[in-house]
Protein backbone atom coordinates (compact mmCIF):
# COMPACT_ATOMS: atom_id res chain seq x y z
CA UNK A 1 0.00 0.00 0.00
CA UNK A 2 1.34 3.40 -0.90
CA UNK A 3 0.37 6.74 0.51
CA UNK A 4 0.01 9.48 -2.03
CA UNK A 5 -0.01 13.02 -0.61
CA UNK A 6 -1.06 14.44 -3.95
CA UNK A 7 -4.24 12.36 -3.75
CA UNK A 8 -4.93 13.97 -0.38
CA UNK A 9 -4.46 17.38 -1.97
CA UNK A 10 -6.79 16.45 -4.83
CA UNK A 11 -9.45 15.19 -2.40
CA UNK A 12 -9.45 18.22 -0.10
CA UNK A 13 -11.85 20.44 -2.13
CA UNK A 14 -14.35 17.58 -2.16
CA UNK A 15 -13.67 16.97 1.52
CA UNK A 16 -14.64 20.52 2.48
CA UNK A 17 -17.88 20.18 0.50
CA UNK A 18 -18.62 16.92 2.28
CA UNK A 19 -17.74 18.34 5.68
CA UNK A 20 -20.15 21.22 5.13
CA UNK A 21 -22.95 18.80 4.21
CA UNK A 22 -22.19 16.58 7.20
CA UNK A 23 -22.23 19.53 9.60
CA UNK A 24 -25.43 20.90 8.05
CA UNK A 25 -27.17 17.57 8.47
CA UNK A 26 -25.84 17.34 12.01
CA UNK A 27 -26.94 20.81 13.11
CA UNK A 28 -30.38 20.64 11.50
CA UNK A 29 -30.91 17.05 12.63
CA UNK A 30 -29.93 17.98 16.18
CA UNK A 31 -32.26 20.96 16.30
CA UNK A 32 -35.10 18.83 14.99
CA UNK A 33 -34.42 16.05 17.47
CA UNK A 34 -34.14 18.52 20.39
CA UNK A 35 -37.46 20.19 19.64
CA UNK A 36 -39.39 17.13 18.56
CA UNK A 37 -38.11 15.21 21.58
CA UNK A 38 -39.54 17.86 23.86
CA UNK A 39 -42.88 17.63 22.07
CA UNK A 40 -42.90 13.83 22.55
CA UNK A 41 -41.93 14.26 26.21
CA UNK A 42 -44.89 16.57 26.79
CA UNK A 43 -47.13 14.20 24.85
CA UNK A 44 -46.19 11.38 27.19
CA UNK A 45 -47.07 13.55 30.19
CA UNK A 46 -50.46 14.45 28.76
CA UNK A 47 -53.48 13.86 30.95
CA UNK A 48 -55.30 12.23 28.03
CA UNK A 49 -54.50 8.67 27.04
CA UNK A 50 -55.57 9.60 23.51
CA UNK A 51 -52.39 11.63 23.36
CA UNK A 52 -50.15 9.38 25.46
CA UNK A 53 -50.89 6.15 23.59
CA UNK A 54 -50.24 7.36 20.03
CA UNK A 55 -47.07 9.13 21.12
CA UNK A 56 -45.92 6.01 22.88
CA UNK A 57 -46.63 3.75 19.90
CA UNK A 58 -45.07 6.06 17.33
CA UNK A 59 -41.90 6.69 19.30
CA UNK A 60 -41.43 3.04 20.23
CA UNK A 61 -41.83 2.13 16.58
CA UNK A 62 -39.27 4.68 15.44
CA UNK A 63 -36.80 3.80 18.17
CA UNK A 64 -37.00 0.10 17.40
CA UNK A 65 -36.46 0.25 13.67
CA UNK A 66 -33.06 0.96 12.11
CA UNK A 67 -32.24 4.44 10.90
CA UNK A 68 -31.18 3.05 7.51
CA UNK A 69 -34.58 1.46 6.98
CA UNK A 70 -36.25 4.74 7.90
CA UNK A 71 -34.04 6.61 5.44
CA UNK A 72 -34.95 4.25 2.63
CA UNK A 73 -38.60 4.37 3.55
CA UNK A 74 -38.75 8.16 3.54
CA UNK A 75 -36.69 8.44 0.37
CA UNK A 76 -38.04 5.63 -1.79
CA UNK A 77 -41.50 4.80 -0.44
CA UNK A 78 -43.02 8.22 0.30
CA UNK A 79 -42.67 9.35 -3.33
CA UNK A 80 -45.08 6.52 -4.20
CA UNK A 81 -47.70 8.67 -2.46
CA UNK A 82 -46.41 11.77 -4.21
CA UNK A 83 -44.57 13.01 -1.15
CA UNK A 84 -41.12 14.03 -2.29
CA UNK A 85 -38.31 15.84 -0.53
CA UNK A 86 -34.74 16.47 -1.53
CA UNK A 87 -32.21 13.89 -0.36
CA UNK A 88 -30.80 16.32 2.18
CA UNK A 89 -34.19 17.23 3.63
CA UNK A 90 -35.13 13.56 3.85
CA UNK A 91 -31.85 12.85 5.62
CA UNK A 92 -32.31 15.64 8.15
CA UNK A 93 -35.90 14.60 8.84
CA UNK A 94 -34.94 10.95 9.25
CA UNK A 95 -32.05 11.64 11.61
CA UNK A 96 -34.00 14.24 13.58
CA UNK A 97 -37.03 11.99 13.89
CA UNK A 98 -34.97 8.95 14.85
CA UNK A 99 -32.99 10.76 17.51
CA UNK A 100 -36.03 12.63 18.84
CA UNK A 101 -37.15 9.32 20.32
CA UNK A 102 -33.93 9.23 22.32
CA UNK A 103 -33.94 12.88 23.33
CA UNK A 104 -37.53 12.34 24.47
CA UNK A 105 -36.28 9.86 27.06
CA UNK A 106 -33.56 12.27 28.11
CA UNK A 107 -36.04 15.10 28.61
CA UNK A 108 -38.40 12.84 30.48
CA UNK A 109 -35.69 11.80 32.91
CA UNK A 110 -34.61 15.43 33.30
CA UNK A 111 -38.13 16.61 34.06
CA UNK A 112 -38.73 13.82 36.53
CA UNK A 113 -35.45 14.65 38.28
CA UNK A 114 -36.68 18.12 39.22
CA UNK A 115 -37.68 17.78 42.89
CA UNK A 116 -41.40 17.83 43.65
CA UNK A 117 -40.73 20.72 46.03
CA UNK A 118 -40.11 22.95 43.01
CA UNK A 119 -43.63 22.26 41.74
CA UNK A 120 -45.00 22.88 45.21
CA UNK A 121 -43.14 26.17 45.57
CA UNK A 122 -44.48 27.27 42.18
CA UNK A 123 -48.01 26.40 43.32
CA UNK A 124 -47.53 28.21 46.61
CA UNK A 125 -46.48 31.31 44.67
CA UNK A 126 -49.52 30.87 42.42
CA UNK A 127 -47.42 30.78 39.25
CA UNK A 128 -49.47 29.85 36.18
CA UNK A 129 -48.73 26.41 34.73
CA UNK A 130 -46.96 27.70 31.61
CA UNK A 131 -44.76 29.98 33.71
CA UNK A 132 -43.98 27.10 36.06
CA UNK A 133 -42.73 25.12 33.07
CA UNK A 134 -40.79 27.88 31.34
CA UNK A 135 -39.27 29.62 34.36
CA UNK A 136 -38.87 26.85 36.91
CA UNK A 137 -39.06 23.27 35.61
CA UNK A 138 -37.53 23.34 32.12
CA UNK A 139 -34.49 25.48 32.97
CA UNK A 140 -33.61 22.99 35.70
CA UNK A 141 -34.46 19.92 33.64
CA UNK A 142 -32.55 21.04 30.55
CA UNK A 143 -29.50 22.04 32.54
CA UNK A 144 -29.37 18.48 33.80
CA UNK A 145 -29.74 16.91 30.36
CA UNK A 146 -27.37 19.05 28.27
CA UNK A 147 -24.53 16.50 28.56
CA UNK A 148 -26.81 13.62 27.61
CA UNK A 149 -28.14 15.56 24.63
CA UNK A 150 -24.56 16.34 23.63
CA UNK A 151 -23.69 12.67 23.63
CA UNK A 152 -26.55 12.02 21.22
CA UNK A 153 -25.21 14.75 18.96
CA UNK A 154 -21.91 12.88 18.81
CA UNK A 155 -23.80 9.69 18.05
CA UNK A 156 -25.68 11.51 15.32
CA UNK A 157 -22.44 12.72 13.81
CA UNK A 158 -21.29 9.15 13.46
CA UNK A 159 -24.61 8.19 11.85
CA UNK A 160 -24.49 10.89 9.17
CA UNK A 161 -22.57 8.66 6.70
CA UNK A 162 -25.80 6.67 6.35
CA UNK A 163 -27.16 9.62 4.39
CA UNK A 164 -24.87 8.45 1.60
CA UNK A 165 -27.33 5.61 1.08
CA UNK A 166 -29.91 8.13 -0.15
CA UNK A 167 -27.41 9.93 -2.42
CA UNK A 168 -26.47 12.76 -0.05
CA UNK A 169 -22.83 13.71 -0.63
CA UNK A 170 -21.65 13.96 2.94
CA UNK A 171 -18.00 13.34 3.87
CA UNK A 172 -18.26 9.62 3.16
CA UNK A 173 -20.21 10.23 -0.03
CA UNK A 174 -17.51 12.55 -1.34
CA UNK A 175 -14.78 10.12 -0.32
CA UNK A 176 -16.45 7.25 -2.12
CA UNK A 177 -17.03 9.34 -5.19
CA UNK A 178 -13.37 10.39 -5.25
CA UNK A 179 -12.21 6.85 -4.65
CA UNK A 180 -14.27 5.40 -7.46
CA UNK A 181 -13.15 8.03 -9.90
CA UNK A 182 -9.44 7.80 -9.06
CA UNK A 183 -9.10 4.26 -7.78
CA UNK A 184 -7.51 5.66 -4.64
CA UNK A 185 -9.34 4.54 -1.51
CA UNK A 186 -6.75 4.87 1.25
CA UNK A 187 -6.28 8.62 1.23
CA UNK A 188 -9.88 9.91 1.15
CA UNK A 189 -11.15 7.35 3.66
CA UNK A 190 -8.25 8.10 6.00
CA UNK A 191 -8.87 11.83 5.74
CA UNK A 192 -12.53 11.54 6.69
CA UNK A 193 -11.71 9.05 9.45
CA UNK A 194 -9.32 11.56 10.96
CA UNK A 195 -11.92 14.30 10.51
CA UNK A 196 -14.50 12.29 12.49
CA UNK A 197 -12.03 11.80 15.31
CA UNK A 198 -11.03 15.46 15.30
CA UNK A 199 -14.64 16.51 15.66
CA UNK A 200 -16.07 13.90 17.99
CA UNK A 201 -13.22 13.44 20.47
CA UNK A 202 -12.99 17.11 21.51
CA UNK A 203 -16.78 17.20 21.53
CA UNK A 204 -16.92 14.28 23.94
CA UNK A 205 -14.33 15.98 26.17
CA UNK A 206 -16.50 19.08 26.12
CA UNK A 207 -19.52 17.02 27.14
CA UNK A 208 -17.63 15.49 30.04
CA UNK A 209 -16.59 18.95 31.21
CA UNK A 210 -20.16 20.19 30.88
CA UNK A 211 -21.36 17.21 32.84
CA UNK A 212 -19.06 18.07 35.73
CA UNK A 213 -20.20 21.68 35.64
CA UNK A 214 -23.93 21.30 35.11
CA UNK A 215 -24.98 18.09 36.79
CA UNK A 216 -24.74 18.72 40.46
CA UNK B 1 -67.28 10.43 67.30
CA UNK B 2 -68.47 13.96 67.46
CA UNK B 3 -66.80 16.42 65.21
CA UNK B 4 -66.87 19.51 67.31
CA UNK B 5 -63.94 20.94 69.09
CA UNK B 6 -63.72 23.90 71.36
CA UNK B 7 -61.68 25.73 68.80
CA UNK B 8 -64.26 27.77 67.08
CA UNK B 9 -64.98 29.40 70.39
CA UNK B 10 -61.36 30.04 71.17
CA UNK B 11 -60.72 31.68 67.88
CA UNK B 12 -63.77 33.86 68.25
CA UNK B 13 -65.42 33.74 64.86
CA UNK B 14 -67.72 36.67 64.35
CA UNK B 15 -69.48 35.28 61.29
CA UNK B 16 -68.39 38.24 59.30
CA UNK B 17 -66.76 37.11 56.10
CA UNK B 18 -66.30 40.59 54.65
CA UNK B 19 -63.44 41.67 56.80
CA UNK B 20 -61.15 39.13 55.30
CA UNK B 21 -60.70 40.79 51.97
CA UNK B 22 -57.27 42.09 52.78
CA UNK B 23 -55.28 43.40 49.95
CA UNK B 24 -52.52 41.88 47.98
CA UNK B 25 -51.67 45.15 46.36
CA UNK B 26 -51.48 47.81 49.04
CA UNK B 27 -47.88 48.77 49.55
CA UNK B 28 -47.38 47.89 53.14
CA UNK B 29 -49.66 45.08 54.11
CA UNK B 30 -46.97 42.91 55.60
CA UNK B 31 -44.40 45.32 56.83
CA UNK B 32 -46.42 47.40 59.22
CA UNK B 33 -49.77 47.46 60.92
CA UNK B 34 -51.60 48.62 57.83
CA UNK B 35 -53.71 45.53 57.27
CA UNK B 36 -57.33 46.39 57.99
CA UNK B 37 -58.40 42.78 58.21
CA UNK B 38 -57.26 42.20 61.74
CA UNK B 39 -60.16 42.25 64.05
CA UNK B 40 -60.35 38.67 65.14
CA UNK B 41 -62.89 37.68 62.52
CA UNK B 42 -62.78 34.19 61.10
CA UNK B 43 -60.27 33.82 58.27
CA UNK B 44 -59.86 30.08 57.90
CA UNK B 45 -62.49 27.44 58.50
CA UNK B 46 -62.20 23.69 58.18
CA UNK B 47 -65.60 22.07 58.07
CA UNK B 48 -65.76 18.30 58.60
CA UNK B 49 -62.57 17.78 56.63
CA UNK B 50 -61.41 14.23 56.09
CA UNK B 51 -58.19 13.29 54.31
CA UNK B 52 -57.04 9.77 53.68
CA UNK B 53 -53.88 8.39 52.17
CA UNK B 54 -54.75 4.94 50.97
CA UNK B 55 -56.47 3.29 53.89
CA UNK B 56 -54.87 5.63 56.37
CA UNK B 57 -57.14 8.40 57.67
CA UNK B 58 -54.89 11.34 58.42
CA UNK B 59 -57.56 13.91 59.13
CA UNK B 60 -60.81 12.68 60.56
CA UNK B 61 -63.89 14.88 60.26
CA UNK B 62 -61.87 17.87 61.35
CA UNK B 63 -63.48 21.17 62.32
CA UNK B 64 -61.53 24.21 63.29
CA UNK B 65 -61.19 27.85 62.53
CA UNK B 66 -58.53 30.50 62.78
CA UNK B 67 -59.24 34.16 63.37
CA UNK B 68 -57.66 36.82 61.22
CA UNK B 69 -54.31 38.09 62.42
CA UNK B 70 -53.76 35.26 64.89
CA UNK B 71 -50.64 33.18 65.19
CA UNK B 72 -51.61 29.60 65.57
CA UNK B 73 -49.22 26.76 66.22
CA UNK B 74 -50.08 23.17 65.47
CA UNK B 75 -48.33 20.65 67.68
CA UNK B 76 -48.65 16.93 68.09
CA UNK B 77 -46.88 13.66 67.37
CA UNK B 78 -45.72 13.03 63.82
CA UNK B 79 -48.43 11.55 61.64
CA UNK B 80 -51.12 13.45 63.53
CA UNK B 81 -52.02 15.45 60.41
CA UNK B 82 -50.48 18.85 61.14
CA UNK B 83 -48.56 19.16 57.90
CA UNK B 84 -51.54 17.80 55.97
CA UNK B 85 -53.58 20.76 57.19
CA UNK B 86 -51.05 23.21 55.79
CA UNK B 87 -50.82 21.31 52.51
CA UNK B 88 -54.61 21.29 52.18
CA UNK B 89 -54.67 25.04 52.74
CA UNK B 90 -51.96 25.54 50.12
CA UNK B 91 -54.03 23.38 47.70
CA UNK B 92 -51.15 20.94 47.36
CA UNK B 93 -53.66 18.34 48.51
CA UNK B 94 -57.42 18.03 48.10
CA UNK B 95 -59.69 16.98 50.95
CA UNK B 96 -61.58 13.72 50.48
CA UNK B 97 -64.56 15.11 52.36
CA UNK B 98 -65.58 18.39 53.86
CA UNK B 99 -64.87 21.98 52.89
CA UNK B 100 -62.26 24.59 53.62
CA UNK B 101 -62.96 28.31 53.55
CA UNK B 102 -60.40 31.07 53.42
CA UNK B 103 -61.65 34.62 53.84
CA UNK B 104 -65.22 33.47 53.33
CA UNK B 105 -64.47 31.79 49.99
CA UNK B 106 -64.43 28.07 49.49
CA UNK B 107 -60.92 26.92 48.73
CA UNK B 108 -61.48 23.76 46.73
CA UNK B 109 -65.12 24.23 45.88
CA UNK B 110 -67.13 26.95 44.29
CA UNK B 111 -70.80 27.75 44.31
CA UNK B 112 -72.57 27.36 41.02
CA UNK B 113 -76.34 27.77 40.81
CA UNK B 114 -76.55 27.37 44.55
CA UNK B 115 -74.70 24.08 44.48
CA UNK B 116 -71.23 23.33 45.74
CA UNK B 117 -69.02 21.89 43.01
CA UNK B 118 -65.28 21.18 42.87
CA UNK B 119 -63.48 24.41 42.10
CA UNK B 120 -61.97 25.14 38.72
CA UNK B 121 -58.36 26.22 38.35
CA UNK B 122 -59.34 29.88 38.01
CA UNK B 123 -61.23 29.92 41.29
CA UNK B 124 -58.48 28.07 43.13
CA UNK B 125 -55.88 30.52 41.86
CA UNK B 126 -57.98 33.43 43.05
CA UNK B 127 -58.38 32.13 46.60
CA UNK B 128 -54.79 30.87 46.70
CA UNK B 129 -53.56 34.45 46.25
CA UNK B 130 -54.27 34.97 49.94
CA UNK B 131 -52.01 32.19 51.10
CA UNK B 132 -48.24 31.84 51.23
CA UNK B 133 -46.12 28.98 52.42
CA UNK B 134 -42.60 28.35 53.65
CA UNK B 135 -41.39 24.78 53.31
CA UNK B 136 -39.19 22.56 55.39
CA UNK B 137 -36.78 22.14 52.45
CA UNK B 138 -36.87 25.85 51.44
CA UNK B 139 -37.64 24.97 47.80
CA UNK B 140 -36.00 28.07 46.41
CA UNK B 141 -35.62 28.04 42.63
CA UNK B 142 -31.94 27.10 42.13
CA UNK B 143 -31.87 28.50 38.60
CA UNK B 144 -32.68 32.01 39.80
CA UNK B 145 -30.69 34.45 41.89
CA UNK B 146 -32.04 35.50 45.26
CA UNK B 147 -33.54 38.68 43.81
CA UNK B 148 -35.48 36.89 41.09
CA UNK B 149 -36.63 34.18 43.45
CA UNK B 150 -38.44 36.97 45.27
CA UNK B 151 -39.62 39.06 42.29
CA UNK B 152 -40.68 36.26 39.93
CA UNK B 153 -44.17 35.73 41.33
CA UNK B 154 -45.00 39.38 42.16
CA UNK B 155 -44.14 40.30 38.55
CA UNK B 156 -45.77 37.38 36.75
CA UNK B 157 -48.71 36.73 39.08
CA UNK B 158 -49.55 40.09 40.64
CA UNK B 159 -48.49 42.08 37.59
CA UNK B 160 -46.18 44.35 39.59
CA UNK B 161 -43.64 46.35 37.63
CA UNK B 162 -40.11 44.97 37.75
CA UNK B 163 -38.84 48.05 39.56
CA UNK B 164 -41.54 47.98 42.20
CA UNK B 165 -41.02 44.26 42.74
CA UNK B 166 -37.27 44.73 43.12
CA UNK B 167 -37.68 47.56 45.57
CA UNK B 168 -40.03 45.43 47.59
CA UNK B 169 -37.57 42.52 47.42
CA UNK B 170 -34.82 44.75 48.80
CA UNK B 171 -37.04 45.79 51.71
CA UNK B 172 -37.85 42.19 52.46
CA UNK B 173 -34.22 41.11 52.23
CA UNK B 174 -33.41 43.87 54.70
CA UNK B 175 -36.12 42.53 56.95
CA UNK B 176 -34.62 39.02 56.90
CA UNK B 177 -31.08 40.39 57.15
CA UNK B 178 -29.78 39.24 53.77
CA UNK B 179 -29.51 42.47 51.80
CA UNK B 180 -25.93 41.76 50.77
CA UNK B 181 -26.82 38.37 49.25
CA UNK B 182 -29.26 39.70 46.69
CA UNK B 183 -27.15 38.65 43.68
CA UNK B 184 -26.24 35.17 44.84
CA UNK B 185 -27.69 31.86 43.81
CA UNK B 186 -29.43 29.81 46.50
CA UNK B 187 -26.65 27.21 46.36
CA UNK B 188 -24.21 29.87 47.56
CA UNK B 189 -26.18 30.39 50.78
CA UNK B 190 -26.39 28.40 53.98
CA UNK B 191 -29.59 26.54 54.81
CA UNK B 192 -30.61 29.22 57.29
CA UNK B 193 -30.03 31.95 54.76
CA UNK B 194 -31.97 30.04 52.11
CA UNK B 195 -34.88 29.67 54.49
CA UNK B 196 -34.87 33.38 55.22
CA UNK B 197 -34.95 34.08 51.48
CA UNK B 198 -37.88 31.68 51.24
CA UNK B 199 -39.68 33.66 53.94
CA UNK B 200 -39.04 36.89 52.02
CA UNK B 201 -40.25 35.22 48.84
CA UNK B 202 -43.52 34.18 50.48
CA UNK B 203 -44.05 37.64 52.00
CA UNK B 204 -43.46 39.32 48.65
CA UNK B 205 -46.84 38.00 47.53
CA UNK B 206 -48.50 39.82 50.45
CA UNK B 207 -50.49 36.84 51.62
CA UNK B 208 -53.05 37.18 54.38
CA UNK B 209 -52.04 33.81 55.68
CA UNK B 210 -48.50 32.51 56.03
CA UNK B 211 -48.09 28.77 56.42
CA UNK B 212 -44.88 27.61 58.06
CA UNK B 213 -44.22 23.92 57.66
CA UNK B 214 -41.47 22.80 60.05
CA UNK B 215 -39.32 25.57 58.66
CA UNK B 216 -36.36 24.87 60.94
CA UNK B 217 -36.40 21.08 60.84
CA UNK B 218 -33.89 20.80 57.99
CA UNK B 219 -31.45 23.29 59.50
CA UNK B 220 -28.29 22.77 61.49
CA UNK B 221 -28.96 23.72 65.10
CA UNK B 222 -26.84 26.88 65.01
CA UNK B 223 -28.85 28.22 62.06
CA UNK B 224 -32.25 27.74 63.67
CA UNK B 225 -32.05 30.84 65.86
CA UNK B 226 -31.61 33.26 62.96
CA UNK B 227 -34.68 31.93 61.16
CA UNK B 228 -36.82 31.95 64.30
CA UNK B 229 -35.72 35.51 65.10
CA UNK B 230 -36.88 36.63 61.67
CA UNK B 231 -40.23 34.92 62.20
CA UNK B 232 -40.63 36.45 65.67
CA UNK B 233 -39.95 39.80 64.09
CA UNK B 234 -42.58 39.25 61.42
CA UNK B 235 -45.07 37.92 63.92
CA UNK B 236 -44.52 40.96 66.13
CA UNK B 237 -44.51 43.63 63.46
CA UNK B 238 -47.19 42.54 60.98
CA UNK B 239 -50.82 41.56 61.02
CA UNK B 240 -50.29 38.49 58.95
CA UNK B 241 -52.11 35.38 60.07
CA UNK B 242 -49.66 32.54 60.77
CA UNK B 243 -50.23 28.84 60.84
CA UNK B 244 -47.16 27.15 62.07
CA UNK B 245 -46.16 23.52 62.40
CA UNK B 246 -43.08 23.30 64.54
CA UNK B 247 -41.17 21.26 67.04
CA UNK B 248 -39.60 24.38 68.51
CA UNK B 249 -41.77 24.62 71.60
CA UNK B 250 -40.18 27.75 73.03
CA UNK B 251 -40.77 29.50 69.71
CA UNK B 252 -44.37 28.27 69.72
CA UNK B 253 -44.81 29.62 73.23
CA UNK B 254 -43.37 33.00 72.21
CA UNK B 255 -45.33 33.78 69.10
CA UNK B 256 -48.59 31.87 69.44
CA UNK B 257 -51.94 33.31 70.31
CA UNK B 258 -53.29 29.84 70.21
CA UNK B 259 -51.87 26.33 70.25
CA UNK B 260 -53.68 23.34 68.79
CA UNK B 261 -52.71 19.92 70.03
CA UNK B 262 -53.38 17.27 67.37
CA UNK B 263 -53.65 13.59 67.83
CA UNK B 264 -54.77 11.02 65.26
CA UNK B 265 -56.18 13.57 62.86
CA UNK B 266 -58.29 15.48 65.35
CA UNK B 267 -57.79 18.43 67.63
CA UNK B 268 -57.27 17.02 71.08
CA UNK B 269 -57.26 20.39 72.80
CA UNK B 270 -56.52 23.98 72.12
CA UNK B 271 -55.93 27.19 73.97
CA UNK B 272 -53.44 29.93 74.64
CA UNK B 273 -49.85 28.72 74.96
CA UNK B 274 -49.72 29.27 78.73
CA UNK B 275 -52.64 26.90 79.10
CA UNK B 276 -51.43 24.18 76.72
CA UNK B 277 -47.82 24.24 77.87
CA UNK B 278 -48.56 25.02 81.51
CA UNK B 279 -51.71 23.15 82.36
CA UNK B 280 -52.93 20.86 79.58
CA UNK B 281 -56.23 19.08 80.05
CA UNK B 282 -55.26 15.80 78.47
CA UNK B 283 -52.70 13.28 79.57
CA UNK B 284 -51.89 12.70 75.91
CA UNK B 285 -50.80 16.35 75.59
CA UNK B 286 -48.77 16.09 78.77
CA UNK B 287 -47.03 12.98 77.46
CA UNK B 288 -46.26 14.62 74.14
CA UNK B 289 -44.89 17.77 75.73
CA UNK B 290 -42.88 15.68 78.17
CA UNK B 291 -41.28 13.94 75.22
CA UNK B 292 -40.38 17.06 73.21
CA UNK B 293 -39.59 19.67 75.86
Amino acid sequence: MTWDWSAVGDFMPLFWDGLLVTLQALVLGSLLSFSLGLVWAFGLRSASKFVRWPVNIVTEFIRNTPLLVQLFFLFYVLPEWDITFSAMTTGVVAIGLHYSTYTMQVYRAGIEAVPVGQWEAATALNLPMTRTWTAVILPQAIRRVVPALGNYVISMLKDTPMLMAITVLDMLGEARLFAQQNFQFTEPLTVIGVAFVLISYPASLLMRALERRLVR
Amino acid sequence: MSADTPLSKDSGPTKDPEVTSSDVTSPDATSSGANPAVDGSELIRFDKVTKRFGGNTVLDDLDFSVASGKHVTLIGPSGSGKTTILRLLMTLLKPDEGTIKVGGDYLTHEEKNGKLVPAGEKHIREVRKNIGMVFQQFNLFPNMKVLRNITEAPVTVLGMSKDAAEERARELLDLVGLAEHIDKYPSQLSGGQQQRVAIARALAMRPQVLLLDEVTSALDPELVVGVLDVLRDIAGSTDITMLCVTHEMSFARDISDQVLMFDSGRVLESGPPEKIFGDPEHDRTREFLGAVL
